[in-house]
């Protein structure tokens, strides 16, 4: 089926040359058709995933909502496309997604070859390893000859491979195309270790039969960091969803919530005033509403309220602001001036 | 002198047509105007494909498959490390479609005529028994057999240290059947030799047996004395080398079982899905050919003194396998093609290795072109080697 659904897509590719005669109209098209297309994962909770009454829920879903409500202070307008892995960076190129938030790793080789630009990182993660706790592996560098399930990736494979080439052990790898699949094959016990980014790998044991049983070991062996990403050619619509990932970093950093936004348009902040608009400019030179920025924190929330709600300590997966807390409080999360 | 013709008398000349009246020329215009299109459709979508992937500068061409794969693959027939190119990779890949597919050939063309012969018994039981397998295995998705197998393999075997040991040298758990072997010696390739020179003289000693069957009457019994002797010489050529024992007997170190022979439990799960999916199918084939082969036939050999397994032999097997080959070839076709099911169960296949190198260069255009051509490679040099076989058993005309 995936196979068919690749095939499709590519011959879409090869059909739509006309299509791209309008590159750079990206956010026209946007606009025309009154919502905003968003290829996310489908299957990782926490990050995209539809809940059992249909709605999608996740840190990548809540981003695509962030885009819509500054483009048309409506952050329900915008439809989600599940896609694998391998589906992804096709369905962007072919044009029917307009935006990619699916945790893809921002890469060089991905930036400059596969015709995409990727904007600023929502989520800071890394490639980890998770033992069942009866094995007594306390490092990774003890995995000598284990048999390693590696969850569908792109770089997974890849970084496991030379994690262990580097450390001169051996490996014997277990690829499953299927998230679910794979990891019903790790808890029977098929393999001794599952490989994937941190994130996905809690995803993963919340879902355990026993969750207690598994340990994430503390090595963390590659950089992924995950970005949202859009065609080349429309350098308006990349700057749109670049400052709306950033407009609710920045809202956090100055303090601004979904709840007491409103308040703040009274503040006499000069730098808040700019930000929500108050003070117009911003909104002007993206070509959008000065309400923008308003709209997404109003809508969507701040960086630390998405994050929470979808991913942190009080839910499932329990994790760690870590590296994406705020540049202020020890983390990466930085955005530049809003001015 | 010659005869005037009156003046006004008009010369019935056989008069050529106009072309589009010409059947011959008409068939050529079309002919013409086909290929014009196919050729203008292949250059509009090639050229867009071009123009598309430069506008958006996507990376085009086969030059990376001189990069280091850096990946590395569960199982393989060759050696093969993360260090080597894609292009060992992909071969791999192509080896381990190969050998599921070759094997599961095989053996699906074993057990189909077995149960199909089966469905055919007399015995109310087996031919029950068969039917029952041909209804129940054919009406199941196969995808559904592999998940269900794959799971058997992963859930009902324990884990390395708790072992299934059932006689010395073979173990069994989730990591798949580990048995021993004999240790490399050059005992063993001289006996490999001798058995395929046991073979070679067999084929010739069969044939002259049949011409002399043919000629005077009298059987030889060929089979029997090639069947002996390819037990027997490859034996004595072991006593001479001094018959070596030393066996590579697999032991657990650290998480896994060292030495031996794995046959992983993706290899296995996919292997048999696919015979028993296939199976069904190939049994009712077979069913249909001998069923083909007129009653009258078998009576007739049967009247003259032919005991029935010479019945089977050479009255009914050459007449049915005429109506059976065309079907099985699509049969093999089939199997070789589910094959590609495997990126289900965690089997490096060719699919499976393609689509990680997809995934990791992101040229989804060269590789799925790839896998359409290996597939095309497959697919045809099955067909060219069954109609080959399919000729030679076709009816010859006297």
């Amino acid at each position: 089926m995936k196979l068919i659904r690749l095939t499709v897509l590519v011959t879409i590719l090869s059909l739509v040359a006309t299509g791209f005669a309008f590159a750079g109209k990206d956010l026209d098209a946007v606009k025309k058709k009154g919502f905003v297309q968003a290829g996310v994962n489908g299957g990782v909770f926490g990050f995209g995933m539809p809940d059992e009454k249909g709605v999608w829920k996740g840190l990548d879903v809540d981003t695509a909502r962030a885009v819509a409500a500054a483009i048309f202070g409506d952050a329900s307008k915008v439809k989600f496309t599940p896609l694998t892995a391998q589906q992804r960076f096709t369905a962007l190129q072919s044009g029917e997604i307009d935006l990619l938030t699916r945790n893809a790793t921002r890469t060089l080789s991905r930036d400059t070859q596969l015709g995409l630009n990727f904007v600023t990182v929502n989520y800071y993660d890394g490639q980890g390893f998770m033992v069942p706790k009866k094995l007594g592996v306390t490092s990774a560098k003890q995995l000598d000859g284990a048999t390693v399930c590696v969850l569908p990736g792109t770089t997974t494979e890849q970084n496991a491979a030379d994690f262990f080439r580097t450390n001169n052990m051996k490996m014997n790898p277990v690829v499953i195309e299927s998230t679910s699949e794979l990891a019903k094959t790790f808890f029977a016990g098929r393999c001794d270790v599952l490989t994937s980014d941190a994130s996905q790998l809690a995803g993963t044991r919340a879902v355990a039969p026993n969750p207690k049983d598994y340990a994430i070991l503390p090595e963390i062996i590659s950089k992924e960091p995950l970005a949202p990403a859009v065609r080349h050619g429309d350098d308006q619509f990349r700057d749109i969803v670049d400052f709306a990932v950033l407009a609710m970093i920045n809202a956090e950093e100055l303090g601004i919530t979904s709840k007491n936004v409103d308040e703040m348009l009274k503040s006499k902040d000069p730098v808040i005033q700019r930000f929500l608009g108050v003070v117009p400019g911003n909104g002007a030179a993206l070509g959008l509403d000065e309400k923008w920025a308003y709209n997404v924190v109003k809508l969507v929330g701040n960086y630390g309220e998405v994050f929470e709600r979808n991913v942190g300590v009080n839910t499932t997966l329990g994790i760690e602001r870590g590296l994406n807390a705020l540049w202020t409080n020890g983390g990466l999360m930085y955005s530049p001036p809003f001015k | 002198m010659q005869r005037q013709l009156p003046p006004n008398t008009e010369v019935l000349k056989p008069t050529t047509p106009p072309f589009w009246r010409d059947e011959g020329k008409r068939a050529i215009v079309f002919q013409v105007v086909a290929l014009l299109i196919v050729v203008l459709v292949s250059y509009y979508l090639y050229s867009n494909t071009q123009a598309n992937l430069e506008r958006q500068s996507i990376a085009t061409g086969f030059g990376f498959l001189d990069k280091e794969a850096s990946f590395e693959i569960g199982e393989s027939v060759i050696e093969y490390s993360a260090a080597d190119t894609y292009t060992r990779a992909l071969l791999v890949g192509a080896l381990n479609t190969l050998k599921v597919s070759f094997i599961g050939i095989v053996l699906t063309i074993i057990i189909g005529t077995i149960v199909g012969i089966a469905r055919l018994s007399s015995n109310w039981l087996i031919s029950r028994l068969s039917a029952v397998y041909i209804e129940v295995m054919q009406n199941i998705p196969v995808l559904l057999q592999l998940f269900f197998w794959y799971a058997i393999f992963y859930e009902a075997f324990p884990s390395p240290r708790q072992a299934l040991n059932p006689f010395s040298g073979l173990f069994l758990c989730n990591r798949g059947m580990i048995f021993a072997v004999p240790q490399a010696h050059a005992a063993h390739t001289a006996m490999g030799w001798t058995l395929l020179l046991v073979l070679v003289c067999g084929w010739f000693l069969n044939r002259w047996g049949y011409r002399r069957l043919a000629e005077t009457g009298v059987p030889f019994p060929a089979l029997r004395i090639t069947l002996a002797a390819s037990i027997l010489l490859p034996l004595l050529v072991w006593v001479a080398y001094g018959a070596p024992t030393a066996m590579d007997v697999p032991a657990l170190r650290g998480f896994n079982f060292q030495g031996g022979v794995t046959v992983s439990p993706e290899f296995s799960a996919l292997l048999l899905g696919l015979v028993i999916y296939t199976s069904a199918f190939v049994a009712e084939i077979v069913r249909a050919g001998i069923q083909s082969v007129g009653r009258g036939q078998i009576e007739a050999a049967m009247a003259i003194g032919l005991r029935p397994s010479r019945v089977l032999q050479l009255v009914v097997l050459p007449q049915a396998l005429r109506v059976i080959i065309p079907p099985l070839t699509s049969q093999m076709l089939n199997l070789t093609k589910n094959s590609s099911l495997a990126i289900a169960i965690g089997y490096a296949d060719f699919v499976a290795v393609t689509n990680t190198m997809i995934n990791q260069t992101g040229q989804a255009i060269e590789g799925v072109a790839l896998i359409m051509l290996v597939f095309l490679f497959f697919s045809l040099s099955t067909s060219l080697f069954m109609n080959w076989y399919n000729k030679k058993m076709a009816l010859v005309e006297r």
